[in-house]
């Protein structure tokens, strides 16, 4: 059992990277009053240009992340242009990104679909990686798994200590209150749907340049839609969504040690597991209707025109 | 005086919406430490001239003047950095944040709350204002919230305060002790500039008025030298209409009756419902006064049934109703008039005749699942020219038309209903002087055919106007009513403080100014 | 100062027109694209547009691809108008085709007239089921049925990978996963000689009329279209929000569930991977670009075909991917909901 445990735990940390970095992308976004509902075409689209990046320039990863959070920040700004600019439907203007970006990220990679990438090896961190059993789950991991870590710290120091955090609540508690004592809302949550554009796109790079690491079309298989879940289980908060994270990190890699485990199910039920512990995980946090609204931003979701 | 420079100078400001013209060609002047009323009623444009002062709207012309310096003032940001504090009508505070954060965040200076939460108590202090700076603002009464609004503007040190319409939120008592604040404000030589359409208010405490209505300065006045007779005139353009109260003849029996109703609150940052019991009769109306906040919602809630509560608790000619929603109750003769008309009591984008089926369903209107419309749109029709809806007909949609014409199409299309019971939530807020005399007739009148009504109000003078017995409701408890006559505007606003058993007790230091004011 | 202010009435030329302005937005960008790619613009809009409506084979296969997009498109439009946002229609139609395929596959041999029938009432009752759920969800635990109708999406496609691999898989099928041609009384009788029209045409005509009854005329789509404009109104009148949920999610899981059948007893005759190319998400934008009206939905799901179309003739004559389909779509709904909102508002005039 203990020699399933370890690989299983050490694969958990990086089968939820790309729902941490997309997944705290979103939560930033939501926090003031936006959702977009286009998270996985975002990933998509970051996930081609990172591959394309890390194929084309030979500097793999260290190419591949930048670009897909820059491809990622880039779609974002469409979705910020109708749904902000315009103030049109936020959640059909993230279907149409989704739409949008399964098109293209299909569309572009079709000259990709035949190469593959080395991927990046584990970096074995002095002295903490000897600690028995905790050792190899969290510090003998590629660096992407160290930079969501520090993603994490860094986003959720922001949001409960600093000025900017407080601001971003409070836009998204009230936007009309925000504009009235004087803030551009219109840029801040620009910015913020930009920053939910990036980490996307980093999620995605990740995916075809570090997990896979090779280009399937749809590759995200649904990852986009469970991060806007996770941001509903973790109740906007950072930490929550570590946990969600890691939760269905362990369901993911789950099925590729089924077998080893004595499991004998058909894979197409182990495959449908993180779709479903996502229905129940929702199901389980929204049911007392009052613990979700006592955290849910007051204006997500509403179009907001000054 | 003349040589001194004014604070402010508004010389010919207009502004015109593709619909109204909101201010045309006003000018007004206010000295150092002056206060100044700016009095009009509902929609005379009192609100968009303060935003134009305040930067959050741009006039179309006109030129503002302050300390002597013509200034072209752009957003809220730059008014505060020239000196000019606001406090709005609707707060624009964060429920979410403490009221120390909420104060940073207008602030242009380093980030810090430990310290600026001692500065907050300091000057809070100062003026008579206590505050906790560490409290969250959705656990802070109405009056608390404004209390954190005017802080707020004065950590700015401001030399022009803007308050729109504040005492709406306050009891009789803390009016006096706002007051206070603003006069002391006016020593140190602040000027202030006090919207309202309370005319003993601004008797009471301005120095000198402008009178605007459609827009337009109808008058400028000192008002201590004028009556509220002439105030108004100025204001309205014609006396004040006054409500008939013919004496009831018929039966008198009670008809819904709430006995011992408690409740959670169904909203995140509600007030929960305590012990309540009440009685309203046949033939009479039962006002429930008190400031918004203190279970207002929750109670209408209860007893509309879009929020059902025990059986029991609830009785209509005896018969227990409390388990029943909304539809049922309708079925059984309870009619409501919501507070929010637009989107509540009426669908915004859909037609009088839609929204006359909303509610009016019951009357024929269906036919094995297929709506008439034609019955639709007769109701609608025949309700316009019943109550006097203006520039409206069955195809009209809501949105379209103004508060007051709205709320005599809500009203109208309910008391067509012929009701037993008709339960109405701040009948006239936001609604002009013509149209709300007529929406308080419609209710004296419908209560006199026997119908009992239930009238919650922020309003005291309008449940003094119609209601034969008054209750207050504070912090989710409702006082025994009391019949009008024996009740004066002191006697309630101590009751809003919550201290019911006390109502009769001595006199405060308010208590002088408040009568004169009331008289 | 926001480019934007509010109309003082609503405008009604622009709620019809905006579809228009979207579409043309769609082919400006469009032929942008080809542009760039250094495909020659007018020939690829030819081949894009008009080639596939050049012959009667072309316009027969026209319809095809519209009537299931129509179909689902007027079960999601009455939840759009109530806000109910189901945008799982691919999984209802997926469980719709596999129990449609069931009675396929257990009356195979079979010859008897109310097969036909009897496939159309279980993928009904499927696609209603697997609607039902998140129903269920949304009214017992208030979960978002946007999200549950997405997860359940994937589940089914997957319950149909796991069926057509295992149980269902046609055992002289070289291991391709799916299940056996179904016989000519398990599929819909063709309409058109050398085409593939077929009766299920009729189902699609008679939705589009019944829906049009029901929008124009029922007390139900009435409570429905108050609960999405102003839900606090639907709540003041009494009306039960619940009920609406239950209707307009099993009612579009039931239309999504037809259209499954449709496709399996029609052009594609068997269960596999491919039974729908994307409709169940397709028919969300076509509910919108036909106003979420039954007739506006029928000039909707032709446009949609015809880029489902076009998107093939792109693929054989001009060699791009099929996704320029996705694209294309992508940029429809989003100039549509950008068309949309000037219906409320207009650009802000200075003075």
């Amino acid at each position: 059992m203990i020699e399933h445990l370890i690989p299983i735990l050490a694969g958990t940390l990086g089968a939820a990277v790309p729902l941490i970095f997309a997944g705290l992308g979103e939560l930033v976004a939501e926090r003031t009053g936006v959702i977009n509902l286009g998270v996985e075409g975002m990933m998509l689209v970051g996930a081609i240009a990172g591959f394309a990046a890390a194929a084309e320039s030979g500097y793999g990863v260290t190419a591949g992340l930048p670009a897909g959070a820059l491809a990622g920040a880039a779609t974002a700004m469409i979705f910020g242009f109708f749904a902000l600019s315009l103030a049109a439907n936020q959640a059909a203007c993230g279907l149409a990104l989704t739409i949008f970006g399964i098109g293209l990220s299909a569309f572009i990679g079709q000259h990709y679909v035949a190469y593959s990438l080395p991927g990046l090896k584990p970096i074995a961190i002095p002295l903490l990686s000897d600690i028995p059993l905790l050792g190899p789950i969290l510090f003998k991991q590629d660096w992407v798994v160290y930079l969501s870590f520090l993603a994490f710290a860094g986003i959720a120091w922001t949001l409960a200590k600093t000025r900017l955090g407080l601001l971003l609540k409070a836009i998204g508690e009230s936007p009309e209150s925000a504009h009235a004592i004087g803030y551009p809302v219109i840029s801040i949550r620009f910015g913020a749907v930009a920053f939910g554009g990036a980490m996307a796109g980093i999620a995605g790079a990740y995916l075809s340049t570090v997990y896979t690491p090779l280009w399937v079309q749809n590759m995200s298989a649904g990852r986009g839609w469970i991060a806007v879940a996770l941001v509903v289980f973790a109740s906007w908060k950072p930490a929550r969504l570590m946990l969600g994270a890691y939760l269905f990190g362990a369901v993911t890699i789950l099925q590729f040690h089924a077998q080893g485990l004595g499991i004998m199910v058909p894979v197409q039920f182990l495959a449908a597991l993180p779709y479903v512990a996502t229905i129940v995980v929702l199901v389980v946090i929204s049911r007392d209707r009052r613990v979700l609204q006592n955290n849910l931003p007051a204006s997500l979701g509403k179009p907001f025109l000054p | 005086m003349s040589h001194t420079v004014p604070r402010l100078e508004l010389i010919g400001i207009t502004k015109r919406y593709p619909t109204i013209v909101a201010n045309e060609d006003v000018s007004l002047t206010v000295l150092p430490g002056e206060i100044h009323a700016v009095l009009g009623e509902n929609g005379a444009g009192k609100s968009t001239l303060m935003k134009i002062i305040y930067g959050a709207v741009k006039a179309d012309a006109g030129t503002v003047l302050l300390d002597g310096h013509e200034v072209n003032i752009a957003n809220p940001a730059q008014a505060r950095r020239l000196g000019i504090g606001m406090v709005f009508q609707h707060f624009s505070l964060f429920e979410t944040l403490t009221v120390a954060e909420n104060i940073a965040l207008v602030l242009d200076e380093p980030f810090d709350l430990p310290a600026l939460a001692t500065r907050v108590k300091e000057v809070s202090e100062h003026y008579g204002l206590p505050l906790d700076p560490n409290r969250m603002v959705h656990s802070l009464s109405v009056g608390e919230r404004q209390r954190v609004e005017i802080v707020r503007c004065l950590l700015q040190k401001p030399k022009l305060l803007i308050l729109d319409e504040p005492t709406s939120v306050l009891t009789p008592q803390a009016v006096v002790k706002l007051f206070e604040t603003l006069r002391q404000l006016a020593s140190e030589g602040v000027s202030i500039l006090y919207i309202s359409h309370k005319l003993h208010e601004i008797q009471s405490l301005c120095d000198h008025a402008t009178i605007l209505r459609n827009g337009k300065v109808t008058g400028k006045a000192v008002p201590r030298e004028e009556t509220p007779g002439s105030l108004a005139r100025m204001m309205i353009g014609r006396e004040l209409p006054v409500c008939e109260a013919p004496i009831y003849e018929g039966e008198h029996r009670p008809v819904l009756t709430v006995e011992g109703l408690t409740l959670e609150p169904t909203s995140p940052f509600g007030t929960a419902l305590k012990d309540i019991s009440l009685t309203v009769n046949a033939g009479e109306i039962l006002g429930i006064a008190g400031i918004s906040g203190n279970g207002q919602a929750e109670l209408l809630l209860a007893l509309s049934g879009e929020v059902t509560v025990e059986k029991e608790t609830i009785r209509l000619d005896g018969k227990p109703i409390g388990h029943l929603n909304s539809g049922q109750r309708r079925n059984r003769g309870i009619v409501y008039v919501p507070e929010e008309r637009l989107g509540r009591g009426a669908v915004p984008p859909l037609s009088l005749s839609h929204n006359a089926l909303l509610t009016a369903h019951r009357q024929g209107m269906k036919n094995w699942g297929l709506v008439r419309y034609g019955k639709a749109r007769d109701y609608a029709d025949e309700c316009v020219n019943r109550f006097d809806v203006r520039g409206a007909d069955a195809s009209t949609n809501a949105r379209s038309l103004s508060g007051g014409n709205l709320q005599k199409f809500i009203v109208g299309r309910e008391i067509m209903l012929k009701p037993e019971v008709m339960i109405v939530a701040q009948p006239t807020w936001g609604v002009d002087v013509g149209a709300s005399a007529i929406l308080r007739q419609a209710l004296l009148d419908l209560s006199r055919t026997g119908v009992a009504i239930l009238v919650v109000s922020e309003e005291l003078e309008e449940l003094f106007e119609i209601a034969d017995r008054i209750a207050v409701l504070a912090q989710g408890r409702l006082s025994p009513a009391q019949p009008r006559a024996e009740l004066n505007a002191e006697k309630v606003g101590l009751q809003m403080a919550g201290l019911f058993d006390h109502a009769d007790d001595g006199r405060t230091a308010a208590s002088m100014e408040l009568n004169n004011a009331s008289a | 100062m926001h480019l934007l202010e509010p109309r003082p009435h609503p405008s009604r030329v622009m709620r019809w027109t905006a579809p228009l302005i979207a579409v043309a937005a769609t082919l400006l960008t469009g032929s942008f694209l080809f542009w760039t790619l250094g495909k020659p613009v007018l020939t690829s809009f030819h081949v894009f547009f008009i080639q596939p409506l050049e012959t009667g084979y072309g316009w027969s296969e026209l319809l095809i691809k519209a009537c299931p997009l129509i179909l689902i498109a007027q079960g999601l439009a009455i939840g759009f108008k109530a806000r109910i946002y189901n945008i799982g229609a691919e999984g209802q139609l997926i469980v719709g085709a596999l129990f449609g395929g069931g009675v396929a596959i257990t009356t195979e041999g079979m010859d008897a007239a109310w097969i036909v029938p009897a496939m159309v009432v279980a993928g009904a009752i499927g696609g209603a089921l697997w609607g039902a759920i998140p129903a269920l969800l949304r009214t017992r635990f208030n979960a978002s049925e946007t999200l549950t109708t997405l997860m359940l999406s994937y589940v089914a496609s997957l319950i149909l990978a796991y069926m057509v691999n295992g149980p269902w898989r046609d055992p002289e099928g070289m291991n391709f996963p799916q299940s056996i041609m179904f016989g000519d009384s398990a599929l819909f009788s063709i309409l058109l000689e050398g085409s593939r029209v077929n009766t299920s045409l009729f189902i699609t005509l008679a939705a589009v009329l019944l829906f049009w009854i029901f929008n124009a005329k029922s007390f139900m789509h009435f409570q429905i279209e108050v609960g999405g404009l102003a839900p606090a109104a639907s709540h003041y009148a009494g009306f039960s929000a619940k009920q609406t949920v239950w209707f307009c999610l099993v009612m579009s899981g039931l239309t999504a569930g037809i259209a499954g059948v449709g496709e399996i007893a029609g052009p594609v005759g068997q269960l596999n991977l491919n039974i729908s190319p994307g409709y169940g998400f397709a028919a969300i934008i076509v509910a919108y670009l036909g106003r979420l009206h039954a007739l506006g939905i029928v000039l909707a799901g032709f446009l949609m075909a015809l880029i489902y179309l076009g998107g093939e003739a792109a693929q054989v004559s001009l060699q791009m991917p099929y996704a320029i389909t996705g694209i294309f779509q992508g940029m429809l709904l989003f100039f549509l909901l950008g068309s949309d909102v000037f219906i409320d508002n207009r650009i802000r005039r200075l003075v």
